[in-house]
């Protein structure tokens, strides 16, 4: 390793920042009068998007990872943050999807003095800060335990967020979630046992170095991606997910489905790519491929079943999540130089990003035709598309990009995988893309076809919606739409700073 | 010790193992929240252990064992402690509600 590396690089602050502007945030909630609370946590958010940004251009500039000592103190003693290529995307992400959130949420969790519940803006603005947070530490940390912490963190943050409405149901779905988050968390930690009991780090940079066909390994990484993938809610530990995110609140499921499910499987990626000695990990790679296989199937036919809008959005974010590990066997599979270079590690992160856009502006429409019609049952959506036009064309552009269709993010993503798969020889994973886009058109179009259609009787909007809200969900559809117009291949940038690049 | 046939560090790794059995068979087998959280708790127990037989094992520069694994141990019982408390939240608030409910049908 090149001593370069693990020293504190220019623009390593940023990492710190990253972190703390979220905390610092939600301690100056507490500080402010009822009536600030929004504007601090939108001012906090959008400080958060500018430290993301700034993190991204830095990475870019140096094409080099950021790091940062805290405390000045080198791995194996002391802790590290590392951004490389792929986390300050990441960053970006969660910045833009939190802040467009934020301001979409305005309407809903404002303050009002005289509602029910006077904590619920408290609750949903200090959780959002601390998903924040808590993914941002996920990108960017390197020493196993610390991961551990801030999974513990985003759990922590998002269960709350579930059964913020407190109906015994959104109850039962949150603490569902709980038991099988921390039942991932668990296992996750004895993996971090059995590594730090076999090689005596935890650091991801000098574990990289030292790594070896070696079972404590094996077992730890088998331990820690079993944890992960109960709060992936990969199939079939999907059980989970549909009722936590789909009895959320509009502007809470959009972030659980469109970032919180993300964080995991970020570590799963760091895992299997970074620590994992090449050549070992095909079988387990195509046991993963199975298991996503098996997720874009059943969530895209379960997504067909159901009658409620948000259900089925919650079953296609399982369908959707199939597809993210579809890139363990083809990026190992591919011949490219390394599995960063490849078609399908591209592919892979841009299903995330055009999902996250995706799936976050279909949530925040399904928020805004329950406001709009006062239910969320398909049978009666006729004749939406001429009471919410704008909400219409916003779940329009994101079934666009969750089908597949292009131009669109989610085109791009299932193209190069496509291609990968095609490449590689593999085509039982081509057939299972296809399919799955099919299945997808099948269930939005369930949607599209009654909002399109003319009802019998003239329907009218119940309630007033603020066009703020409206185009705040539409902006993430146009951005998961404009993902599509990215080139067609491998990124450079997403391989900066891998760590079996790193090392020899 | 000599009676031993194993030494302590090897018994505290076959406790923790068999907790983790337990833990994991509970959390999964369970239908009740409370018993699912008791499970959980068993299955950290066992992890916890493991991390002290991992502090004995290395220690080293004589010490008689790793700080560090004792410190993640006490950072790991702290987020334990917290999930268990957010957990009992959530079990309350489920309880009350279904008496609530309970309390309607009745009257």
């Amino acid at each position: 390793m090149t001593p370069g590396l693990m020293a504190t690089t220019p623009g390593g602050l940023l990492l710190v920042l990253a972190v703390v502007v979220p905390v610092i945030g939600i301690l100056a909630l507490w500080l402010v009068r009822w009536r600030a609370i929004e504007w601090v946590a939108i001012a906090t958010l959008a400080i958060n998007l500018v430290v993301s940004l700034a993190t991204l251009q830095a990475v870019r500039a140096s094409d080099a990872s950021l790091v940062y000592l805290v405390g000045g103190w080198m791995p194996p003693l002391g802790l590290a943050l590392r951004a490389d290529g792929i986390a300050a995307v990441m960053m970006v992400m969660t910045g833009a999807i939190v802040a467009v959130t934020a301001l979409y949420a305005r309407g809903q969790f404002g303050f009002d003095p005289h509602g029910p519940e006077r904590r619920r803006p408290m609750v949903f603005w200090t959780m959002l800060l601390a998903i924040t947070g808590a993914l941002n530490l996920i990108f960017v940390g390197e020493d196993l335990f610390n991961l551990y912490v801030a999974l513990e963190l985003l759990t922590f943050a998002a269960v709350p967020l579930v059964s913020l409405d407190g109906s015994r149901d959104t109850l039962a779905a949150a603490l569902r979630y709980l038991v099988f988050a921390l039942a991932g968390s668990v296992l996750y930690l004895l993996g971090v046992a059995v590594v730090y009991g076999a090689y005596g780090t935890l650091d991801l940079v000098v574990l990289a170095e030292m790594r070896g066909a070696d079972g404590a390994l094996l077992l730890a990484i088998a331990l820690m991606t079993a944890g992960l993938i109960a709060k992936t809610a990969l199939f079939p530990l999907h059980l989970w997910l549909p009722p936590a995110h789909a009895g959320a609140p509009a502007a809470a499921s959009a972030i659980l489905s469109a970032l919180v499910v993300k964080g995991s499987f970020f570590l799963i990626l760091g895992l299997w790519f970074d620590l994992l000695p090449p050549g070992l990990g095909a079988i387990g790679a195509n046991g993963l491929g199975m298991l996503g296989a098996g997720a874009v199937i059943v969530g895209s036919v379960l997504a067909l079943r159901q009658e409620r809008l948000k259900l089925l959005v919650a079953y296609s974010t399982v369908a959707q999540i199939g597809y993210l590990f579809l890139v363990f066997p083809l990026a190992t599979g591919s011949e490219a130089a390394s599995p960063f270079a490849s078609l399908a590690w591209t592919g892979g992160v841009l299903q995330l990003l055009a999902h996250a856009f995706a799936k976050a502006a279909m949530f925040m429409a399904a928020g805004l035709v329950y406001e709009a019609i006062g239910h969320d049952r398909i049978a009666g959506f006729k004749g939406l598309g001429r009471i919410a036009p704008i909400t219409v064309l916003t779940m329009t552009l994101a079934s666009v990009s969750l089908m597949g269709l292009p131009p669109s993010g989610g085109f791009s993503a299932k193209w190069l995988m496509l291609s990968a798969a095609l490449g590689e020889g593999a085509w039982w994973w081509a057939v299972v893309i296809l399919a799955g886009g099919l299945l997808a058109a099948g269930y939005v179009f369930r949607i599209l076809v009654p909002a399109f259609s003319t009802p019998e009787a003239p329907a009218e909007r119940k309630y007033p919606v603020a066009p703020v809200r409206e185009c705040a969900a539409l902006v993430l559809a146009v951005i998961a739409i404009l993902i599509g117009f990215l080139p067609l291949a491998p990124w450079p940038l997403l391989a900066i700073g891998r760590i079996a690049q790193v090392s020899p | 010790m000599s009676l031993a046939p194993i030494d302590a560090a090897t018994l505290y790794g076959l406790t923790g193992a068999v907790l983790v059995g337990i833990g994991l068979y509970g959390i999964v087998l369970h239908e009740g929240f409370i018993r699912r959280l008791l499970a959980f708790n068993l299955l950290g127990g066992g992890v916890f252990l493991l991390f002290g037989v991992i502090a004995r094992r290395g220690a080293g520069a004589g010490f008689s064992g790793d700080p560090v694994p004792q410190a993640l141990v006490i950072t790991g019982v702290v987020v334990a402690f917290c999930a268990t408390a957010l957990a009992i939240t959530l079990i309350e608030r489920l309880a009350a509600e279904d008496d609530a409910n309970d309390g309607d049908g009745s009257s």
